[in-house]
């Protein structure tokens, strides 16, 4: 088991989910496989299948169209699956959250079926990659943490 | 002695650790090409522990005994070709008539797990990388084929075992004009065998998601991810047992081993960087037409002397 959470705090495969962003956030996350920044040094890759997933990317406010797909999409990736919620509409739905078809921000929709989801805020509008990464970086803590307590 | 074979020492475990390494190095140096820093040592090793915890959700839609024998099989093929291609290298004699085509049928399994285990799947976007996969695989078996036959015919013999003594005595076989081009064709046949860039079109990641691979996770995709490593092993080896002279264990013969091994990774790692990706209908003619040709080729000169 232990081996098994060291292996997944080096390999983080993340999955893109865009729940309708402005695609600012977009373009930052895609700035982080640029050579710039190169989140692959820590093994972080973007994967194709959310089946493959580790952490979900979420960007945007979640809007009633959009959250039946999120909620689905957190349940079919394979757990462990951490979720970051990333830039301001998505940790907190920014000034969207009194808009009509807001359904919610990332958190209140995923834990609508999942209560014990781990959810990771990086908040910025948009945020830095730097800022980024230094989310990843607390949640490798909190695995820490979840292996301590075990 | 057959059980440490496949399961210790060319065979599994062998075969997955430098294959898991080789994957780094061609990671590596795509990173470094693209001028990026690229990910350490042990990443591969890392992906793989970490694929063994997941859970593996089976879809509703998929027939759920084929969709999680396959990875199994495929893995426990490829690691039979490590162990047959080891042991006909260190002991000559190691070998049984005819084993050039059974493992040729053995590194030919994998690919047909796949095909499988997609359309076992249920998924839409699986199929159609099930389909490409078949028809790439179709291609590139004809080449291949021919190429293999080059060799037969110049040593008269399919044993791997008479192929690396007859290139003992004789010299290789890459050092002649049907040697050289037989082993760029298989080069390229290998390339499309292993899935990698101009030939990745089943698993394209912009086009598919991950395609063949998309409802695989945890331990099914681990099985698939070592299948793909110990085959990145398998490949060079294989050239280098048909062309090359195989691969001597005895004194400095390791190191020029070792040199012929990273020759050909580079090779493969170097044709991934510089060639965007083929459609299926071009990868087919491209193997259909030119490589069959150049294969024919190698076949005449090969029966005319040179």
């Amino acid at each position: 088991m232990s081996l098994g959470l060291s292996g997944l705090k080096k390999s983080i495969w993340v999955y893109h989910v865009a729940c309708s962003p402005c695609n600012n956030c977009d373009i930052e996350i895609l700035d982080l496989l640029t050579p710039r920044f190169d989140v692959e040094r820590f093994g972080i890759v973007l994967v194709g299948s959310v089946r493959h997933a580790d952490a979900l990317l979420v960007t945007g406010m979640v809007n009633r169209q959009i959250k039946p797909r999120l909620q689905e999409l957190y349940l079919q990736a394979a757990k462990p699956c951490v979720v970051f919620a990333i830039g301001s509409c998505a940790v907190s739905g920014n000034f969207f959250r009194r808009s009509y078809n807001m359904a919610g921000p990332v958190d209140r929709a995923i834990k609508e079926v999942d209560p014990n989801a781990i959810i990771v805020y990086v908040p910025g509008c948009p945020p830095k990659p730097e800022a980024m990464i230094s989310g990843v970086v607390k949640a490798i803590g909190f695995l820490d943490n979840l292996k301590a307590k075990k | 002695m057959a059980f440490f074979y496949y399961l210790i020492f060319p065979g599994f475990a062998f075969a997955a650790i430098v294959g898991l390494l080789t994957a780094w190095f061609d990671r590596k140096v795509t990173a470094r090409v693209q001028w990026r820093k690229g990910p350490p040592w042990y990443q591969n090793f890392a992906d793989v522990a970490k694929l063994l915890i997941k859970e593996v959700p089976v879809p509703e839609t998929a027939n759920k005994g084929i969709f999680l024998l396959a990875p199994a099989v495929a893995l426990s093929a490829s690691a039979m070709a490590a162990a047959m291609l080891g042991a006909a290298n260190i002991n000559w004699d190691y070998t049984f008539t005819g084993d050039l085509l059974v493992l040729w049928y053995i590194l030919a399994l994998p690919s047909i797990m796949i095909i499988l285990g997609a359309s076992a799947s249920g998924n839409p976007l699986s199929s159609i990388g099930a389909s490409r996969e078949m028809n790439q695989f179709i291609g590139y078996e004809l080449p291949l084929v021919i190429a293999m036959a080059t060799v037969v015919f110049k040593v008269g013999s399919v044993g791997l075992g008479d192929i690396l003594r007859f290139q003992a005595e004789n010299g290789p076989i890459l050092y002649s004009a049907s040697g050289i081009i037989a082993c760029i064709v298989a080069i390229l046949c290998l390339q499309a065998k292993l899935g990698l860039v101009p030939f990745d079109i089943p698993e394209a990641e912009t086009e598919l998601g991950a395609g063949a691979f998309m409802e695989y996770s945890g331990a099914a995709l681990g099985a698939f991810k070592l299948t793909k490593a110990i085959l990145l092993y398998t490949s060079p080896i294989f050239i280098i047992t048909l062309f090359w002279g195989g691969i001597q264990v005895k004194g400095l013969g390791i190191l020029w081993a070792i040199l012929k091994y990273v020759l050909f990774i580079a090779l493969f790692t170097l044709i991934r960087n510089t060639n965007p990706r083929l459609r299926i209908d071009q990868a087919v003619r491209f193997f259909w037409v030119n490589m069959t040709i150049l294969a024919l080729i190698a076949l005449v000169l090969m029966s005319l002397g040179y």
